[in-house]
């Protein structure tokens, strides 16, 4: 990778506010990314991140606030900041009735190539993203794995200063998930700045160098994805033991991972949280087996975007409802809040694409 | 899958030119094309049904159908018909764009560096193509029926893009109801539009067949002007014995479109404009 190390991040973004009629979509929305680095928007449907993508984009104006790509104002200059970017929308926006290679040729010629360079350059593509076997084949025959690399080919004819991928694996089954993110992973090993915005906790701890989430059109958390989880409590690790084993195994799982362990007498399960789940399973183990302790099932999990979200605000995600947790009012950090107002969306004229309804585009994708 | 370095990154100073409105208008609307060679089936459709519908009144209604002024109804009929093939236009310029814009290609064309005026281009390039092939289409059905233009070169050029004018004037229409409407009611609400708008014309008929505030709606309608100028120039009968229209159709044919263009191409770029609010 030759590109030289700018002196600006390739990404930020001071205040930025959006409305869409009566919603707020964004509200003081700062965001910095630094060059070579991938970054997670993490937050539910709703908190504002496609409109913020949209934003830093051109594709719809801000109301206030300053952001640059690769140094150049969002605002003053569109016309350079689409020469610097490349955007992965939340629908596979390639032509469907076209091959892989015609999709890939419009695009390149698109963006100022010749005839024959669009060729090559499409041909590089396809070998890149493990497309070339199906480079004639009319794109409405691709799974959504591949249409979606399609997508992400596309994007990347001019290497641009930075790749945003909004909610790349909507839609898509573990295996297509799978491929896709190989793809950014391969896309950012050759230093290709990425902002990703995902609703999956997993997803940004799997991409993503740093992390912000997202909540009510601003950033209401920023860091590593450890540094996150070791703020949310990390990862929970239970194991269900016989009755009478229950306070011991307690004290041995506690002392292992030097950490506090809460016992459920009704579930007969121990439940310790840890920074990080899969370091910690072993010591536990060994723990457990030195002391003749019978574990008669172990398991660890990862906090959910539920759980994220109760630490962060205090209230409950608004992605989906569940189940009541306790008396959670709907007054958290961030201020009082309406949870009927949690789900607000940008209102319809404003693109199509910034208010997809996600139910929608998991049908698109299949 | 197996990643070469070399082939994500792009190579510096891949591009080799910088932007220019008609050549990526010519591209976008390339993508149209491609689509009539990869998938000819919708547009065999669409021509088989302009002709469905010249063999329906043809012969079906014809017989029963008397020109004012004398003449065969086929040759009164065609140029009615081509007119209004014009007309029917608007539906497929507006369901693409909206199309378009629905799956995220239009987003995608605006966050290229391109012209912001290619994406219109591109369209009003692919339709007029489209709409010069179906005329040619329906003319070659309609002399195989037997009619016949019975002028000059000159005039049959001209009544032929006066047809085309019409059809120019309606892209920008299109193109800003396809920007400003989307969601699966826009096409519905384009066909309750198209349909009255065709048949209070006189494509089918003559205005003077008509009770009198009747006739009149139908002579002042644009596709009606068009209609009449293109029998005229092509040596058909116009149906049209007296009255303002009777001298000076080529006129108001001119006129309408020139009109049609000048609202709606201002609409087309402010439209464009707002997909950004």
């Amino acid at each position: 990778m030759s590109r030289p190390v700018p002196s600006h991040p390739a990404l930020e973004a001071v205040g930025l506010r959006k409305r869409f009629g009566k919603s707020t979509a964004l509200d003081g929305f700062d965001l910095r990314v630094a060059a070579g680095t991938v970054h997670g928007l993490l937050g539910p449907n709703g908190a504002g991140k496609t409109t913020a993508v949209r934003c830093l984009t051109t594709l719809t104006d801000l109301d206030e606030g300053t952001a640059a790509i690769d140094g150049i104002d969002v605002r003053r200059d569109p016309a350079a900041v689409r020469e610097r970017i490349g955007l992965v929308g939340q629908f596979h926006a390639v032509d469907e009735a076209l091959t892989a290679r015609q999709n890939l040729m419009l695009f390149a010629r698109l963006s100022g190539l010749s005839k024959p360079r669009a060729r090559t350059r499409a041909d590089q593509l396809l070998e890149s993203f493990a497309l070339t076997d199906a480079a004639s084949r009319a794109v409405s025959g691709f799974s959504g794995g591949m249409r979606r690399r399609l997508d992400i080919a596309s994007s990347l004819v001019l290497t641009p200063a930075i790749l945003f991928l909004d909610e790349p694996t909507t839609g898509l089954d573990p295996r297509g998930r799978a491929t896709v993110w190989q793809a950014v992973r391969e896309v950012a090993a050759l230093g290709t700045t990425v902002l990703l915005t995902t609703q999956l906790l997993d997803e940004a701890d799997q991409l993503a160098d740093r992390v912000s989430v997202m909540d009510h059109g601003r950033v209401i958390a920023e860091g590593t994805p450890t540094d996150l989880k070791r703020r949310l409590g990390g990862d929970r690790i239970t194991g269900r033991f016989a009755v009478g084993d229950l306070d011991r195994a307690a004290a041995v799982v506690a002392a292992a991972v030097d950490s506090e362990a809460s016992v459920d007498r009704d579930a007969l399960s121990v439940t310790v949280e840890v920074v990080d789940g899969s370091a910690a399973l072993a010591p536990i183990v060994r723990a457990l087996d030195a002391d003749g302790l019978l574990v008669e099932d172990l398991s660890l999990r990862r906090p959910t975007l539920d759980e994220v979200f109760l630490h962060l605000t205090g209230a409950p995600s608004p992605v989906e409802p569940i189940e009541p947790t306790g008396p959670t009012g709907p007054t958290g950090p961030t201020g009082p809040t309406e949870p009927a107002e949690r789900r607000a969306e940008p209102a319809l004229p404003a693109g199509p694409a910034g208010v997809a309804d996600p139910a929608a585009s998991d049908l698109e994708a299949r | 899958m197996t990643t070469t370095p070399s082939s994500i990154t792009a190579p510096a100073g891949l591009r080799d030119r910088r932007s220019n409105a008609l050549r990526e208008g010519w591209l976008i609307a390339g993508r149209d094309l491609l689509h009539w060679v990869r998938e000819p089936w919708g547009l065999v459709f669409g021509l088989a049904f302009n002709i469905m519908l010249i063999l329906l009144f043809g012969f079906l209604f014809g017989g029963a159908i008397e020109v004012p002024g004398g003449g065969d109804y086929i040759a009164f009929l065609l140029p009615g018909m081509f007119a209004l093939t014009m007309l029917f236009g608007l539906e497929g310029t507006m369901t693409a764009m909206a199309e378009d814009a629905k799956r995220g290609i239009t987003d995608r064309f605006r966050s290229l560096p391109i012209s912001s005026a290619s994406v219109a281009l591109g369209r009003a390039l692919a339709d007029l193509a489209n709409s010069a092939l179906s005329l040619a289409v329906l003319m070659v059905g309609g002399l195989l029926i037997g009619w016949r233009p019975t002028t000059g070169p000159a005039e049959i050029a001209l009544g032929i893009a006066l047809l085309l004018w019409l059809r120019f004037a309606l892209l920008w229409l299109g193109i800003f109801l396809g920007l400003s409407f989307r969601g699966t009611g826009a096409t519905t609400a384009v066909q309750v539009l198209v349909w009255p708008v065709g048949f209070l014309s006189t494509v089918f008929v003559s205005a003077e067949t008509m009770p009198g505030w009747l006739g009149v709606i139908t002579t002042w309608n644009p596709v009606s002007a068009t209609a009449t100028a293109a029998r005229e120039l092509f040596g058909n009968p116009t149906g049209v014995t007296s009255g303002w229209m009777a001298e000076n159709a080529v006129l108001a044919a001119s006129a309408w479109p020139l009109v049609i263009t000048l609202v709606f191409l201002p609409l087309t770029a402010t439209a464009y404009r707002h997909l950004r609010r």
